[in-house]
């Protein structure tokens, strides 16, 4: 039996678990395209930790849920609407400045997150977080160099780096939306909208450092956090989903 | 993954440095600051360039399937599986580079035609059992290919080799475990996984290269401690591994001829028709365009990324170099 608390925390968990998946899906496709063969190793090293992420939580999410669904149901099985994730991390990222953008603002967030999700009162979800913290620093290491090579490499990089930002910031705002305020209260979420100054900070530091300007854009009215996503997740899940659900009950 | 290679022009060398002979005599290993001929020097940077060259084609295959795994399990394997090919590729391209060559030159001779990868990637991957194929059949050969590289006479390949087949080792078996769960499975996936098999298992015979009587390399190569057996030596290897293996799938291989032979102490199996080969070396195979364009796509679409990354260090080595004589 599912009470109302429950319902919450699952719908939490989801956004974070939903939020890796969709992320590590995205990145899934650099392997094999990157700029040199290191980034290749690289980019799948960062897809890996979002995926493992993803799947404790995933896993986390169906156990709270008590309906004995698991990782695979919940990432196979669930039609579009009931996905959480935010926007920033379903929309395609073919340009490797777009990647590295996104993945700056987007590991930033992430580091706060669950640095301050180590501390929560939820044995599980602290125990996540710890391991992800550790993860997540890299990623944003990994991103910040790249954003300041190519802020400050060429003409040509630094244009197509300012332009990757201009792109990404509308849906920087959706991340701070606040998520369910009896979680918060009882230690058990972080409140995404006190992460905010320190997250934009570690971003515009390195926004500064590559030369580059913080784009003055206005943000992008989301919705991902209800179910409503852009018109690219639908092909996102389609790709995903397909062989799972062509045979159901199959084990694989 | 790699198969031996076809069709190149045999070289040979008359003059053979003393030390050189020494070296293969005692079975020891060629270093990179020893005295080698010419001619060694040029197998070596062709055959680990195009061993190079395969582990980063055959990222592509697989590659097809991350987005499309059927568990998140499985899609986590895939991942860390593709990504180790790339690792495998960078190590390549690091031995290579210590017989002289530049890794850029070597990829530019990929992407231009001149050197070439293993044929085997120039087939599809059509369903998800055929990444179960790949990983238990192209994996198997190849580490039968590679495990005598281990002792090859250059140490760096020798060295580079040691690593690649543990992992590749990993490999094999996570293609035996995809065919095992799907053949266990329901029919319609039981069919999958025979269908890849059927597809696979030719063109797994042939990554170990033309018969014995028509490999023009394969003499030179194994006075100078390269290869250390024959390509039928290596086939009928693979095929003694593979159908006992088969039998535990519960799969079948596709050629009727396949039978033990008591008195030679292996399997005999049917002739391999190497005509399909050659159509896919010439260019003809069913992937050959397709592998080409990813990959050079891949690399100009990150010039850019590169160039920036040279430019930054510029910037950054001539700002310490300014901080230096400032201090001074």
């Amino acid at each position: 039996m599912t009470t109302l608390a429950d319902a919450g925390l699952f719908t939490y968990v989801l956004g974070l678990a939903d939020d890796a998946l969709v992320s590590a899906q995205r990145m899934g496709w650099w392997i094999s395209r990157a700029p040199q063969l290191e980034e290749d190793v690289a980019l799948a090293n960062i897809g890996l930790d979002q995926l493992g992420q993803a799947r404790t939580l995933l896993a986390y999410a169906g156990q709270v849920e008590g309906a004995g669904r698991s990782e695979d149901d919940l990432a196979y099985l669930r039609d579009e609407r009931e996905f959480r994730n935010v926007w920033l991390v379903e929309r395609a990222q073919t340009d490797f400045g777009v990647a590295m953008a996104r993945l700056l603002v987007f590991s930033a967030w992430q580091r706060e997150l669950y640095a301050a999700l180590a501390s929560s009162s939820d044995a599980t979800l602290a125990g996540v977080a710890g391991k992800a913290v550790k993860e997540v620093a890299y990623h944003l290491d990994h991103a910040s160099h790249w954003v300041v090579r190519l802020g400050d490499g060429t003409e040509e990089s630094h244009a197509r780096m300012q332009a990757a930002l201009d792109a990404e910031w509308p849906y920087v705002a959706e991340l701070f939306e606040p998520v369910d305020a009896a979680l918060v209260a009882e230690g058990v979420a972080v409140d995404p909208v006190a992460l905010k100054p320190a997250v934009l900070t570690v971003v515009e530091e390195v926004v500064a450092e590559a030369t580059l300007t913080v784009p003055q854009v206005a943000p992008a009215v989301g919705g991902g956090r209800r179910g409503l996503h852009t018109e690219e997740m639908g092909y996102l899940l389609a790709e995903m989903q397909h062989l799972a659900r062509s045979h159901p009950g199959a084990a694989w | 993954m790699y198969g031996n290679d076809f069709g190149a022009r045999a070289e040979t060398s008359s003059d053979e440095p003393r030390s050189f002979l020494d070296l293969l005599a005692g079975d020891d290993r060629v270093e990179p600051r020893d005295e080698m001929p010419d001619a060694y020097r040029r197998t070596l940077v062709r055959q680990i360039a195009q061993h190079a060259h395969s582990e980063i084609i055959g990222m592509q295959p697989e590659g097809n399937w991350i987005s499309r795994a059927p568990s998140l399990r499985r899609k986590a394997i895939l991942m860390a599986k593709v990504q180790d090919e790339a690792g495998h590729g960078l190590y390549l391209y690091a031995a290579a580079e210590t017989l002289g060559v530049d890794r850029a030159d070597l990829l530019d001779q990929l992407h231009n035609g001149r050197q070439k990868y293993s044929s085997i990637f120039n087939y599809p991957t059509l369903t998800w059992a055929d990444v179960g194929a790949i990983g238990w059949l192209v994996d198997g050969a190849a580490i039968v290919n590679q495990v005598p590289l281990c002792r090859c006479s250059y140490g760096p390949y020798a060295r580079a080799m040691v690593r690649v087949c543990k992992e590749e080792s990993f490999h094999q078996r996570q293609g035996f475990e995809i065919l095992h769960t799907l053949s266990h499975g329901t029919p319609a996936q039981r069919a999958m996984a025979q269908d890849a098999v059927d597809r696979y298992w030719w063109p797994s015979l042939m990554m170990f290269g033309p018969p014995d009587d028509d490999s023009p390399n394969s003499a030179q190569s194994m006075a100078w401690g390269i290869k250390r057996f024959s390509n039928d030596d290596l086939r009928q290897r693979f095929v003694d591994m593979t159908v006992p293996q088969a039998e535990a799938l519960g799969l079948t291989l596709p050629d009727p001829e396949i039978r033990w032979n008591e008195e030679r102490g292996h399997y005999d199996f049917g002739e391999v028709d190497f005509t399909e080969l050659f159509e896919v070396i010439q260019g003809n195979g069913p992937c050959n365009a397709q592998r080409m364009s990813h990959r050079v796509r891949a690399h100009e679409d990150g010039a850019w990324v590169r160039e920036a990354a040279s430019a930054y260090a510029q910037k950054q080595a001539e700002k310490q170099l300014a901080r230096t004589e400032g201090a001074a």
